[in-house]
């Protein structure tokens, strides 16, 4: 990181186009060292564009979007060794066995695949047992794991996390909480995507609504009640949440 | 060393799957052997005829196998959305480009290797007194090949109309190895030392490094595309 005083994640005046369609229009949103946020807003409200931003995988049609002090659309390469994002997509090769994965995204970033380090990773996620299995035969729930896994091995400065809990059962949501809890006070910084009013809002320290491609709403989560949130994202989305 | 490591456990992943789901091998295994049924059809016992027609025949085989397995190459990253992945792996992306064109060489080189035998056996040929001059035309034309097969299998990964538009670009930049290693493969057949067709090997490796150094440099805004 340029400056140790720095917001891990700065998006400023950021819009994106696609074509005639404005997906988002002058966001702006900081998240701190040690802080998590969550990102709520319905369908098509540019959620999971604002991610791809930030993962460097789209590009904004203006605004900046800036990582650990490295900007996503002028330095990539930097941002990229910085973030770990868990999207819709598991990332994941399915005749490979879960070892075998972690090992090839691990090589293929430029680090170190030590058998003790795979190992480790998939314990944390609770799949070493099955270690040398092919992802092919693993739950929807274990592959999720094993993604999680990917993300926890490359040990990222910034977590951007679409809906990181579906396909979880009660135990794996329950290591997710703790694992994003310690990750935090690792000094890492949160940018979590959920539709979910639930429990997974626990992790989160502020909640913003994205509504009309802006934050329409950025408040501490304490502060808001699951009545007023419930009021409030249906003010700034217009739909029941 | 990180480059060379990258490239590695790229071309080493895309082998292991193929080894294990054996979606391309088995498939081209079968287009080869139909190819040859149908090229003996075609030509009959006239052994005149078919020597004639051989370099030609041999490679439209390599051609057509190559252009159905190349076109698979990014096949398996659009599953699980690991395209991203290997867009989001930091490092130059150009190690990703190697690392699948020595898997599609290798994966190539084989079915090549299998349709040469099938075309022995079917033909009554006798290729071994060949070999040598032969595995370096094969060698020189199935790397230019790949070359071009890998980067154009990349731009056109996310194109709707991928396998119309694939082979459509491939084919045209390919004619100077075409060009070369039927010349060549024709010398070689009839027995002709190398040095005869020297020119048309320059051809090809001159062809082969403009095809490497274009892919190298332009992968990364490909990937990013």
């Amino acid at each position: 990181m340029k400056d140790a005083t720095e917001p891990l994640v700065h998006v400023t005046g950021l819009r994106k186009a696609f074509g005639a369609a404005l997906v988002l229009d002058d966001v702006s949103l900081s998240v701190r060292a040690g802080e998590a946020v969550a990102l709520l807003g319905a369908n098509g409200a540019g959620k999971t564009t604002l991610l791809r931003i930030l993962a460097t995988l789209a590009r904004p049609t203006r605004g900046t979007a800036v990582i650990a002090g490295f900007d996503c659309a002028r330095e990539p390469e930097r941002v990229r060794e910085r973030v770990g994002l868990v999207a819709h997509g598991t990332l994941i090769y399915e005749d490979l066995t879960a070892e075998e994965n972690l090992r090839f995204w691990r090589v293929l970033s430029g680090g170190q695949a030590l058998a003790a380090d795979l190992r480790e990773a998939l314990a944390a996620v609770e799949l070493e047992p099955y270690a040398g299995e092919r992802v092919r035969s693993f739950s929807a729930g274990m592959k999720r794991r094993l993604s999680l896994a990917r993300v926890v091995l490359a040990r990222p400065q910034v977590l951007l996390l679409d809906e990181p809990f579906a396909g979880l059962d009660q135990r794996g949501k329950k290591w997710l909480e703790e694992y994003l809890q310690a990750f935090k006070a690792g000094g890492g910084a949160i940018v979590m995507v959920t539709h979910s009013f639930g429990r997974q809002l626990s992790v989160a320290d502020r909640i913003a609504i994205l509504g009309g491609g802006r934050i329409a709403l950025d408040r501490p989560r304490p502060s808001v009640t699951a009545d007023e949130l419930a009021r409030l994202y249906a003010l700034h989305t217009e739909e029941a949440p | 060393m990180r480059f060379v490591r990258r490239a590695w456990i790229l071309a080493w992943k895309d082998l292991t799957i193929e080894w294990r789901a054996k979606e391309t091998l088995n498939s081209l295994f079968f287009f080869a052997l139909l190819l040859i049924f149908l090229f003996q059809f075609a030509l009959g016992p006239d052994r005149e005829r078919l020597s004639a027609a051989l370099p030609g025949l041999l490679w439209l085989g390599f051609i057509l196998s190559g252009l159905l397995g190349l076109g698979r190459t990014f096949a398996g990253e659009r599953d699980n959305d690991c395209w991203d992945g290997l867009r989001l792996a930091p490092g130059e992306k150009s190690a990703i480009y190697v690392g699948k064109l020595a898997g599609n060489l290798l994966l190539m080189l084989a079915v090549e290797a299998i349709f040469l035998l099938l075309f022995g056996v079917f033909f009554d040929l006798d290729l071994v007194a060949a070999l040598p001059g032969l595995a370096l035309v094969v060698g020189l034309g199935t790397l230019g090949l790949a070359a071009v097969g890998t980067l154009f299998a990349a731009m056109t990964a996310h194109v709707r109309a991928r396998e119309l538009l694939f082979p459509v670009l491939v084919l045209p930049v390919e004619v100077p190895v075409l060009l070369g290693t039927v010349k060549a493969t024709e010398a070689v057949l009839l027995g002709e030392p190398l040095g005869s067709v020297a020119h048309w090997l320059k051809l090809l490796a001159v062809a082969n490094v403009i095809y490497l150094t274009i892919g190298v440099l332009t992968f990364d805004v490909v990937l990013d595309g």
